[in-house]
């Protein structure tokens, strides 16, 4: 009787046993290949680029050690810190950006004749590749070609517009609008998205307390997204500093729009000057750590639900109505 | 409706179509300027103002031109064979990863997850200056399967898509099949893997206009253009010592747009529900 019971004691031992190691052995599998790739095209180079960033080289050749000399030079040789300066144009049309998707979003989500059809031409430059938008700008932008003849057909003179790529007054700006033209389109169907994922009935009470379209706006829409937003806004920090896209495929940097990044590319792949571009990148993405160390911490302060579904807002809210009520019974 | 509330909800509506119409304007006039010029002559470019309209919309010879210059053909194809392989290979590395990080607890759980975490945030471009040694000394350069490894293996999104599917899948599912006898693999390949399709079609939207887009390393790892065009980098035929031949580049700038705009109408629906699955939440 005991015997047989610890005979089946052991037999459910050894299946648990062999569970795990079942288990263990699917997970190796699995990860195997991931893991492997992942380790030879993002640590074993990020490995490399933190020891390259510590040496005067190029691709081929004498290497000599330098310390910390290419990381300093960043931050004190004017040319290579202007152009983090250039961050910010693209931070400000990524804000516009937002602005333009939020107005769109919620434009679309009230009642619009052949919305389909205006949601679907306003995200469509999100599917153009990056090259094409190139030879799309390059041409748009030439002088007396396609925005020069859209301004001149309102009114303007030839001589009174820019050289909209060669002025250092306008050029980034245009660029920046060009990122614009490609990226407000999908944020604009990723605000509806979250816009849509609200209770309608919401919509129907409002309606019926006669609520007017601001006020669906500010108590409706708003807090819907207001996660999204603010996710969004974070992420344009990083994105704004890392700008690489339109200066590299329509000026390729010349005429003082070249970003940090495009830079960088070209001390790596033109100059060949490595180490120095190896550093580049290497702060670069301490920086973009440090941003979304921050923004996580933002999430979990302002927009993780706590145990009663409430998030941050609605807490203090909540806090100034019993307070509010507190008073009012003691008065 | 008394008249106020009348005036004041024809000038709303009034804002709303002219607002959206501006943006549909702006969406489209940059695109109008290069469809208008793909049709033109060379000697009518050169003669009148660009956004003219072309004399005739039967004239083909740009696009004829752009594609046998461009090598376009053999460019479609390299595509094709591209996002064939990338798109596989990514659906079933990252729902294996996923699977395995999702449902099974083990000592290095959390460091697999920060690790994938720290390679999502590392921007492309900086990591060329290294990785080209890398895909030099393993001989990955100009070869098709060399650029799609290195696709294969800079890709963290899609895990993060299924990471959060696996979420929504409950592990009664895995426990009564281990219970009637099935081995982890044939839980994963046999019930979980057809419960995915949700996550699938987001990762092949978005794993899928990124690649055929991506001409950055395509053009760097892929340099011999006679034998491996994409149709990304054949753009790039036409810019050289001669100047821009804009005939031409408008026609190919056409050319390539027009799989993505046939996808795009006829998925429309799964393109905007991808796009927010794939929204990277916290």
């Amino acid at each position: 009787m005991d015997e047989h019971r610890v005979k089946r004691r052991r037999a459910f031992r050894q299946r648990l046993v062999s569970q795990r190691s079942q288990q263990l052995f699917t997970v190796f599998v699995f990860l195997l290949i991931p893991l492997t790739l992942l380790g030879v095209f993002t640590y074993f180079p990020f490995a490399k680029m933190a020891q390259f960033s510590l040496y005067d080289m190029r691709y081929i050749g004498k290497r000599t050690f330098v310390g910390l000399r290419n990381y300093l030079d960043i931050f004190t040789r004017e040319e290579l810190f202007r152009t983090l300066r250039l961050s910010f144009y693209y931070l400000a049309a990524s804000f516009v950006q937002l602005a333009l998707a939020l107005f769109f979003a919620s434009v679309l989500s009230f009642k619009v004749r052949a919305a389909g059809i205006f949601k679907g031409i306003i995200f469509f430059p999100f599917l153009v590749s990056g090259i094409a938008i190139g030879f799309i700008f390059k041409f748009f932008f030439t002088r007396g070609f396609v925005l020069d003849t859209l301004l001149i057909f309102m009114g303007f003179e030839q001589s009174q517009l820019p050289y909209w790529l060669r002025d250092s007054q306008v050029n980034n700006i245009m660029l920046a609008a060009t990122s614009v033209w490609r990226y407000m389109g999908q944020n604009m169907v990723l605000f509806i998205g979250a816009i849509m994922s609200v209770d309608p009935q919401l919509y129907e009470s409002a309606e019926m307390d006669g609520a007017n379209t601001w006020r669906k706006f500010l108590n409706i829409i708003l807090p819907s997204i207001q996660t999204i937003i603010v996710l969004n806004m974070i992420l344009s920090i990083t994105g704004s500093i890392s700008a690489f896209e339109p200066p590299y495929v329509i000026t390729n940097g010349t005429f003082g729009t070249g970003t940090y990044f495009v830079v960088m590319n070209s001390m790596a792949h033109e100059k060949q000057k490595v180490g120095l571009a190896a550093a580049m990148a290497i702060v670069l993405m301490a920086i973009i750590v440090l941003v979304t160390a921050i923004q996580k911490i933002i999430v979990k302060v302002f927009f993780e639900e706590d145990k009663n579904g409430m998030i941050f807002s609605e807490r203090r809210a909540m806090k100034k109505r019993l307070a509010k009520k507190r008073k009012e019974a003691s008065a | 409706m008394n008249p106020k509330k009348l005036i004041s909800s024809i000038a709303a509506a009034a804002l709303k179509y002219v607002s959206l119409l501006l943006a549909v304007f702006a969406a489209l006039y940059p695109l109008l300027s290069i469809v208008v010029t793909a049709f033109k002559s060379p000697e009518e470019y050169a003669s009148t103002n660009v956004m003219t309209l072309p004399a005739s919309w039967l004239y083909f010879d740009n696009f004829i031109q752009a594609w046998t210059k461009a090598k376009m053909g053999l460019a479609f194809f390299n595509s094709g064979i591209i996002l064939l392989f990338v798109l596989a290979g990514s659906i079933m590395l990252s729902s294996m990863t996923a699977y395995a990080l999702n449902r099974f607890s083990f000592f290095a759980n959390q460091i697999v997850r920060n690790l994938f975490l720290f390679a999502s945030l590392i921007p492309g471009v900086a990591m060329q200056v290294t990785v080209y040694q890398i895909m030099y000394s393993l001989h990955l350069i100009n070869s098709l399967h060399g650029y799609i490894i290195l696709l294969l293996g800079t890709d963290v999104i899609s895990i993060y898509i299924f990471l959060q599917f696996f979420e929504t899948l409950p592990k009664s599912l895995d426990e009564s099949a281990i219970i009637d006898g099935s081995t982890y693999f044939g839980v994963f390949f046999k019930i979980l893997f057809p419960l995915l399709q949700p996550a699938v079609v987001t990762c092949m939207i978005l794993k899928g206009v990124a690649t055929y887009n991506e001409y950055y390393m395509a053009n760097m790892y892929l340099q011999d253009k006679n034998r491996f065009p994409v149709v990304a980098t054949s753009l790039y035929t036409f810019t050289g010592p001669l100047g821009n031949q804009y005939n031409f580049i408008c026609a190919g700038v056409i050319i390539t747009i027009i799989p993505a705009l046939i996808i795009f109408v006829a998925g429309q629906k799964q393109i905007y529900a991808g796009l927010a699955n794939g929204a990277v939440k916290g």
